[in-house]
């Protein structure tokens, strides 16, 4: 048994709550800021969480995530400007449409490993990222605006800033839970144990890229998710959320909270973000100073910050 | 004539990808790296160019000048960073140069500041070319087609016909080995990740008189030139310029016909909407086909 209270575990239960507590101090303090801005944070380490699954667990390295960012945004979004309001429907579309482009591009990308499959599956975002550009009838290039946030009857007020954070809260500590239940199922240690030797899993009997297909399914699913909750958050979507960079900054944020860790991909948001928002506040310039910390990541921190915790706490 | 326009057009840009292809190829073949930051090279390399050319007031010599910078910078660049990098996953090249991206544009943004460049031509560049009766062609364009296809003759040439290229040959078949037998490998690396930054440098450089100078010029066309190494095979220089002229031509053609070809069966609106996105969709669905049919590619390299 490893210990509970080494500190790893309290580190991410600090995040954990202070994350549940974060309406509380910007309530108290008056700064309406940061509450968007961990809104927004939440949101995307919901889809580096949803990443994790098929890069750390599942060893798929998409290069592509950010394209269910922008079917999610745009089903909630195209939904709203044909003036179907309710979120029972928007979001279950958002669900839906992003499942089954999975569904679609997983079963032709898995036929390819290593650096074809990430080229791949940039590849296909960017097909998508193109089509949205095409949509004249919803902006084209210029985006989308949404003039409403998806209505739940009178049970939930997503226009309320505090219930929307927490609506975007407990749909992160929900996939993350569900993804927890997932790496820990029959089915999902089949898929990593497909990660570290698909022949002897093959030898054994499992058909490897059906596990493998619906991990992809199950990913693109959660993540779009996101895309539905971040079009509410920006009451805006425009290609831009599709393009390359963004899937990139959705790998950045897995490796730098620590792959294949469940709470990993969370934390390396939050670093991500905050880091940006800190650096963008100093300079103009902040890419210059996060580029080659990059790069120092890479060089040095192999496993992310989850990786450093865990060496700390074997001492 | 415009058909023979647009083909020139086309094997043009085919053959700007394909210096843009061939380094990234040779570096993915012998060092098994994944280099995203490529495409910055490639700006740097238009910078430099726009940079020098408007010092020397010549644009040969600004030219030659920027083709030496970024050689420079490829090599220092390989020198600092990337060498580290070999052997490793390739998920960390992606992240690492991904920074690398980050960084550069940044950095352009600082020293040359947000709003693009202009690269002038010199005037005798600047007159159409009677190729055929009555078939005129700019001068600047065909100029690229005669330097690029010397290029890729050069290439050849070097790799497969010189020491230094076999050296490149066995380095790709086999790492281990001619480290063994005694070759100073590093230098070998860093000479041809050198060689592939100086490619980068040529085909932004020769780019930047017919498009602008500007920040993240090197993004898009990095991706077109990672969809041609897979169509092509990963580190086949072969597969790279097959692909490279085939992708050229599609996205050239497609971009200049599909509007008309879609308006026979269109409506004009709904034509002149889908038109560009199915043209800029064409390449990538190439590429999904060649990988669902042939998952290494077209010219796949010897296998290690």
């Amino acid at each position: 048994m490893k210990p509970v209270f080494n500190l790893r575990n309290v580190v991410v239960a600090l995040v954990v709550a202070g994350l549940i507590l974060l309406p509380v101090y910007s309530a108290l303090t008056g700064k309406v800021f940061i509450l968007t801005m961990f809104t927004r944070i939440i949101i995307l380490a919901l889809a580096a969480a949803s990443l994790n699954l098929i890069m750390g667990y599942g060893g798929m390295m998409s290069f592509g995530h950010a394209a269910y960012l922008g079917i999610g945004g745009y089903a909630v979004g195209i939904l709203a400007f044909e003036g179907i309001g309710s979120g029972f429907i928007q979001w279950p579309v958002a669900l839906l449409a992003s499942a089954l482009f999975a569904l679609v591009i997983g079963a032709l990308s898995l036929r390819t490993r290593g650096v074809y499959f990430i080229m791949i599956t940039l590849a296909f975002a960017q097909m998508a990222y193109y089509v949205a550009s095409a949509l004249s009838r919803y902006g084209a290039d210029d985006g989308l605006t949404i003039y409403k946030r998806s209505s739940f009857g009178g049970l939930i007020d997503l226009s309320d800033r505090t219930q929307f954070y927490y609506v975007c809260l407990a749909c992160l500590l929900g996939g993350v839970y569900l993804i927890w239940r997932i790496v820990n199922s029959r089915f999902g240690l089949v898929v990593q144990g497909v990660r570290s030797n698909e022949q002897r899993m093959q030898a054994v009997g499992f058909h490897a890229n059906r596990y493998r297909l619906v991990c992809f399914v199950i990913s693109g699913t959660i993540c779009g998710l996101a895309g539905a909750l971040l079009a509410n958050n920006t009451d805006f979507v425009s290609p831009a959320v599709m393009y390359w960079t963004r899937s990139g900054d959705l790998m950045v944020m897995v490796i730098l909270g620590g792959m294949g860790t469940l709470f990993g991909p969370v934390i390396g948001a939050i670093v991500f973000l905050v880091l940006e928002e800190l650096l963008s506040q100093v300079t103009e310039y902040w890419a210059l100073i996060m580029g080659p910390l990059l790069l120092l990541i890479v060089l040095f921190a192999r496993g992310g910050i989850m990786g450093l915790l865990g060496r700390f706490s074997r001492g | 004539m415009l058909v023979v326009e647009q083909l020139l057009n086309g094997l043009q840009f085919g053959l700007l990808l394909f210096l843009l292809a061939a380094g990234l190829t040779l570096v993915f073949g012998i060092m098994d790296f994944v280099n995203l930051a490529h495409g910055s090279l490639y700006m740097m390399g238009a910078y430099f160019a726009a940079t020098f050319v408007a010092w020397t007031g010549n644009f040969i010599l600004g030219a030659v000048m920027a083709l030496g910078a970024t050689l420079l910078l490829g090599i220092v660049l390989e020198y600092v960073a990337l060498r580290h990098l070999y052997g490793r996953d390739h998920l960390d090249h992606v992240l690492a140069t991904f920074g690398l991206i980050l960084f550069f544009n940044d950095a352009v943004r600082l020293i040359w500041g947000p709003a693009g460049l202009a690269l002038p031509l010199p005037a005798w560049l600047t007159v159409p070319v009677q190729i055929l009766p009555g078939v005129y062609y700019p001068a600047y364009r065909l100029s690229i087609i005669v330097v690029a296809l010397l290029v890729a003759a050069l290439l050849y040439v070097v790799v497969m016909r010189t020491r230094i290229g076999m050296l490149i040959r066995a380095g790709a078949s086999n790492r281990e080995m001619i480290g063994a037998l005694g070759i100073n490998i590093k230098l070998l690396f860093t000479l041809v990740f050198g060689l592939g930054a100086a490619l980068a440098g040529l085909a932004g450089l020769m780019q930047a008189p017919i498009l602008t100078v500007q920040i993240g010029m090197g993004e898009n066309i990095l991706i077109l030139a990672f969809v041609i190494i897979v169509i092509g095979g990963i580190g086949s220089i072969r597969g790279a310029f097959m692909a490279a002229i085939f992708v050229g031509m599609i996205d050239t053609l497609g971009r200049a016909f599909l509007p008309d070809l879609l308006r026979k069966v269109l409506s004009s609106t709904a034509a002149s909407t889908a038109a560009p996105a199915i043209s800029s969709m064409l390449v990538y669905l190439l590429m999904a086909v060649v990988l669902v049919v042939r998952p290494e590619g077209l010219f796949p390299a010897a296998k290690r």
